[in-house]
């Protein structure tokens, strides 16, 4: 792969990543790799704000031409925002995956999930 | 060998290329106590003459007289050109438009095509078609209850008023997903949905409504009012019309103040032949706000590398070759031929065709309602205004009456007595444009002589 | 140009509609529609013009060698027409049996045929697709399980190289999709099925030959293990017309098999319909098939309907299914009789086996070399995509160029820049010449100018289309006449 993954985020082996806004706040979103993998983004499913996600369940879905990919969630926890510019610009998880194209913030239930997600090194020498 | 190009020079060379001595060596990878080399009971090869000869003794056994019956096939006249385009092996012996640059002619038809259903309908969008008029209604059911986020019940309210056969096919294609289909009664006095039905259900978590119209009886509903009473409740009504009705009566899109979220239908009457029941075609039009949740094909405009304006299969990522169990629907593929010949059906009619169609198998119907129930012994079993079908109750049994009807060839209607019980000795009648005013009076002095 | 371009106000087909405006002034104003829709305005020769030409823009079987894999694009015979003699296209669905021995005649043979042809106990012709004929099939395996009061099965079974529709129809049917690899060969991973299989499973679907053109050579032993634990099997009919009068489903172990009558039995595919997926079935579940079904009793027809079949999964359609489908399969039948139908089997793995030898030699990399071939063989673009940047699309996209319908690209999935050609027993040995010529043409060519097959095809109507357009700025209506 070309650049290395952002240090300051976390991975799970499903290309997605997780920031720790502050105590209990992630934001997720999907890899520069998995983009890659997906081509161009024409449609993403959002969830609805106040749903409850355990970590791996679906949380959104993420559509191209000719895939659609299940986004996974990286922790448990309730959805308190989504990012509405996708509605209309989905591309921009195809231009800036880990800033403008990230899907949504989790209030978090259990932080130790977050800690056991991989590290930025881990996760580029899994690709 | 009948259709199978190969000399036996041929074969053999070919054979030898592999590098096997005979045809059989090819299915080695078969294991043997599997293998059989005959089919018993099937018959010797026939000619084309002799298939020809065949198949028209087995026609004309069908061959009936002046058919009155309805009830979700209907009888109209169509146009020659439709036979002939539609003969025409680029669109009878082509696939589905995958390679899109190959299929030009077919995409553009069904743009086309949506164009039409939308305008039809009302609604903002089509898709490119389903089975028919039954599993097009399943379908738009299931879309329902994936649109109405406000409700997790999965309850739909299924009129006993719909077709009886829809309601049978719907059943059966959305039971195993744990759907309630909840039956609403039907006014014994106006064969209307009967909204104190509805009214006790006040308050109860519904998914969608559905609403036929004009009714399995041919009776119009208020349309207006359901579709108020629904929408002000956060259920989600579907439409289920006959298309050819929709160039004269009010379409789906503008009942009532914001119309229904979802049409569906059967496109036969739009020049398909009666055929025994298929193929014909469904057809599922909706707002634009639900298209992502629509099944089956849909096509989209878009442009070419040098910017020429083109026809593709479009929102693909919905369907089973991709979403595979989590597609909007298994269906892979449309009813092709059958819209073929419904846009050019609707080309060549036009509007006012269509509404004249409509209009004339309205007069017609009614023509015919007014001459039977003159007789002794035939009386109107619903009060309400129809389009071109009517409910009879005879005083004799409707299944001896028919069978009376055909020794003078003619094909009176449908029994309603295996569908509808309480509705007693109920014959259901229709007399679409294809009917004469000979016609009319054949079937009603036929009537006569038997209730006299 | 579109019709509604051609379209001018108050033009008609005067010759198709009733001349005088009926009276529906006895229907409540508030019923009535007050603006008309916008259809086309045009005369009757406009309308054949344009659809002639529209026409003229497919390849179609008639027009082009359209060898795309699973789709079985093969001559379909011109005496399908006689499904349109006047007493089975203008016979109502209702009319009374009386008026209905012809047909019924004809559909109760087919139901025999059927199940002698695919060796199991009983046949219903109603599901209108191999789509339905799926979900018809499924449902039975789920309405047996519930007769006997087995509720806990809730999983059903399905190899990663299924077509998509397995694992949809396995889900509207309320079941969980387990997916089972597939090994270096092309057969089930019978170790990781063994590993799956249990108290929980309801079923398996598997497609026979795969999808990978390639005959599951283990298929007693997969009946024995699902049998084992109580499931059941089905058989996905896409791939029949590979082993018709060689072998059958029914003796391989299969409780439910769909068929697709506009592939093995040559209906016409439409443009993508009408087709017809009748179901057929093993012993035990034949109480659950769906209705209408064609009985005799002495020398008349009947149908069989929901009240006369408690156990029965219902109606799939409003009436009788594609009926229209059915005849022409029907008719099929009788041209080819017994002996053409086992050469259907023959000459179609005679063409895909002589065509993948012819390509192997050319250069061309066949998925499953060691494996022979069954109608229809799989070719991987994998090595001159990365040597030289040409890939499976590009390939087909340029044969487009040289007049022949592309095989079928990227399925199965599981076969990376993939390629599945089936030729069909239609075919000529010098078509499958010619189909190697053009192959080797195309691959000097990616080595020499491969702008060529990137900006191919320049022969078309159009040119490669803008799908990322075509779902971003949808647009799936015609408005500008609005």
């Amino acid at each position: 792969m070309t650049s290395p993954s952002p240090n300051h985020l976390k991975y799970t082996a499903s290309h997605e990543w997780a920031n720790e806004e502050s105590a209990d706040i992630v934001t997720i979103g999907i890899t520069e790799h998995a983009q890659s993998l997906l081509g161009d983004v024409v449609f993403v499913e959002l969830p609805e704000v106040g749903k409850n996600v355990a970590a791996g369940e679906g949380v959104a879905v993420i559509e191209s031409v000719k895939a659609a990919a299940d986004v996974y969630a990286p922790v448990s926890g309730e959805v308190v925002e989504v990012n509405d510019a996708l509605t209309s610009t989905p591309e921009l998880v195809n231009s800036s995956p880990y800033e403008n194209g990230w899907l949504c913030k989790l209030k978090m239930e259990n932080k130790e999930e977050l800690d056991k997600l991989m590290l930025a090194e881990a996760y580029d020498a899994g690709l | 060998m009948p259709f199978i190009p190969h000399t036996k020079s041929e074969t053999e060379e070919m054979l030898a290329a592999i590098g096997v001595s005979d045809i059989n060596q090819l299915f080695d990878e078969i294991p043997d106590n599997l293998r059989i080399n005959d089919l018993p009971g099937i018959p010797e090869t026939l000619s084309e003459l002799d298939v020809t000869r065949l198949m028209k003794s087995r026609a004309a056994q069908d061959e009936a007289g002046l058919c009155f019956i309805g009830a979700g096939a209907y009888e109209h006249h169509i146009p020659s050109a439709i036979f002939d385009l539609i003969s025409r092996g680029e669109y009878l012996t082509a696939y589905t438009p995958y390679q899109a640059e190959a299929s030009q002619g077919t995409l553009q038809l069904i743009y086309e095509y949506q164009t039409m259903m939308a305008q039809l309908t009302g609604m903002d969008v089509s898709n490119a078609s389903l089975y028919d008029g039954a599993s097009a209604l399943a379908e738009a059911i299931f879309m329902a209850i994936r649109l109405n986020k406000k409700s997790t019940s999965k309850r739909i309210l299924l009129p006993a008023n719909v077709h009886p056969h829809y309601r049978e096919t719907v059943k059966s294609l959305v039971e195993p997903q744990d759907i309630l289909l909840t039956d609403i009664p039907f006014d014994p006095a106006t064969g209307r949905i009967q909204i104190e039905a509805l009214q006790a259900l006040e308050g109860q978590d519904i998914s969608a409504l559905v609403i036929s119209q004009p009714n399995f009886f041919g009776v119009l509903e208020d349309v207006d009012a359901l579709v108020s009473w629904a929408k002000a409740r956060d259920i989600l009504v579907i439409a289920v019309v006959n298309p050819t009705s929709l160039a004269l009566l009010k379409p789906p899109g503008e009942w009532g103040e914001t119309g229904v979220d979802i049409v569906c239908g059967e496109g036969q009457p739009l020049g398909v032949p009666l055929a025994s029941g298929g193929p014909y075609f469904g057809f599922l039009a909706c707002k634009q706000a639900h298209v992502r949740q629509m099944p089956g094909r849909i096509v989209g405009r878009t442009t070419d590398v040098d910017g020429k304006p083109g026809f593709t299969l479009t929102l693909q990522a919905r369907e089973q070759h991709i979403r595979r169990s989590k597609a909007t629907s298994n269906i892979c593929t449309n009813q092709g031929l059958l819209v073929t010949a419904a846009t050019i059906y609707m080309s060549l009619l036009g509007a006012e065709g269509i509404r004249r169609v409509a209009a004339s198998s309205h007069e017609h119907t009614v023509t015919l309602r007014n001459l039977l129930t003159a007789i002794d012994g035939v009386d109107l079993a619903f009060s309400q205004p129809i389009f071109h079908e009517c409910v009879l109750r005879l005083n004799q049994p409707v299944k001896e009456v028919l069978e009376k009807l055909a020794e003078q060839g003619i094909q009176g209607g449908l029994d309603l007595s295996p569908y509808y019980p309480e509705l007693g000795q109920a014959l259901l009648v229709c007399a679409t444009e294809t009917k004469t005013k000979e016609d009319l009076e054949a079937y009603s002095k036929a009537m006569q002589a038997i209730f006299k | 140009m579109l019709i509604f371009e051609h379209s001018t106000p108050d033009r008609r087909a005067f010759a198709q509609a009733p001349q005088h405006s009926a009276d529906t002034s006895d229907i409540p104003d508030n019923l009535l529609r007050k603006v008309p829709p916008m259809l086309p305005e045009v005369s009757e020769l406009q309308v054949v013009r344009h659809y002639t030409r529209l026409s003229r823009k497919n390849f179609s079987i008639d027009t082009h060698f359209y060898p795309l894999g699973s789709c079985t694009m093969k001559y379909n015979p011109r005496a399908h027409r006689l499904a349109w003699l006047p007493g089975f296209a203008d016979r109502h669905p209702l009319a009374l049996p009386r008026f209905s021995q012809g047909i019924m005649s004809c559909l109760f043979e087919l139901q025999e045929y059927l199940s002698k042809i695919t060796g199991m106990a009983a046949v219903s012709l109603s599901p209108m697709a191999g789509a339905q004929g799926e979900f018809a099939g499924v449902a039975a395996i789920r309405a047996y399980h519930a007769s006997r009061g087995d509720t806990e099965r809730t999983e059903f079974l399905v190899p990663d190289a299924a077509h998509g529709t397995n694992p949809a129809s396995a889900a509207m049917c309320g079941y969980t999709v387990k997916e089972i690899p597939t090994n270096a060969e092309g057969d089930v991973d019978i170790e990781a099925l063994k590993a799956v299989i249990g108290p929980k499973t309801a079923g398996i679907m598997l497609t026979n030959p795969s999808t990978l053109g390639v005959f599951e050579r283990r298929i007693k032993e997969i009946a024995q293990l699902i049998h084992g634990v109580g499931g059941l099997l089905y058989y996905d009919g896409a791939n029949l017309n590979a082993i018709v009068g060689k072998t059958r489903p029914g003796d391989m172990g299969f409780d439910v098999i769909h068929m697709n009558l506009h592939k093995t039995f040559s209906t016409p595919h439409g443009g993508g319909g009408p087709g017809a997926g009748p179901i057929a079935v093993s012993e035990r579940l034949k109480p659950f098939l769906p209705v209408p079904l064609v009985i005799k009793k002495g020398e008349a027809y009947e149908w069989l309907l929901s009240k006369d079949a408690s156990q029965s999964i219902g109606r799939l359609s409003a009436f009788m299914g594609n009926a229209g489908v059915l005849l022409r399969a029907y008719i099929y039948i009788r041209l080819l009789g017994r002996e053409g139908l086992i050469r259907v089997a023959e000459y179609a793995t005679l063409n895909a086996n002589y065509l993948m030898k012819a390509l192997e030699k050319s250069g061309f990399k066949p998925a499953f070399p060691a494996r022979r071939a069954t109608h229809e063989f799989i070719l991987s673009f994998q090595s001159t995509a990365k040597e030289l940047g040409i890939t499976a699309m590009d390939f087909a996209k340029r044969m487009l160029d040289e007049g022949i319908h592309a095989p079928t690209v990227y399925f199965p999935l599981l076969v990376p820049e993939c390629m599945l050609i089936e030729p069909t027993e239609t075919e000529s040995k010098e078509q499958m010449d010619i189909f190697v010529q053009v192959m080797q043409r195309i691959l000097e060519e990616a080595k020499q100018s491969p702008e060529k097959l990137h900006e191919a095809p320049v022969t078309l109507p159009v040119r490669r289309l803008d799908d990322v357009k075509a779902v971003k700025q949808l647009d799936v209506v015609y408005n500008d006449s609005l």
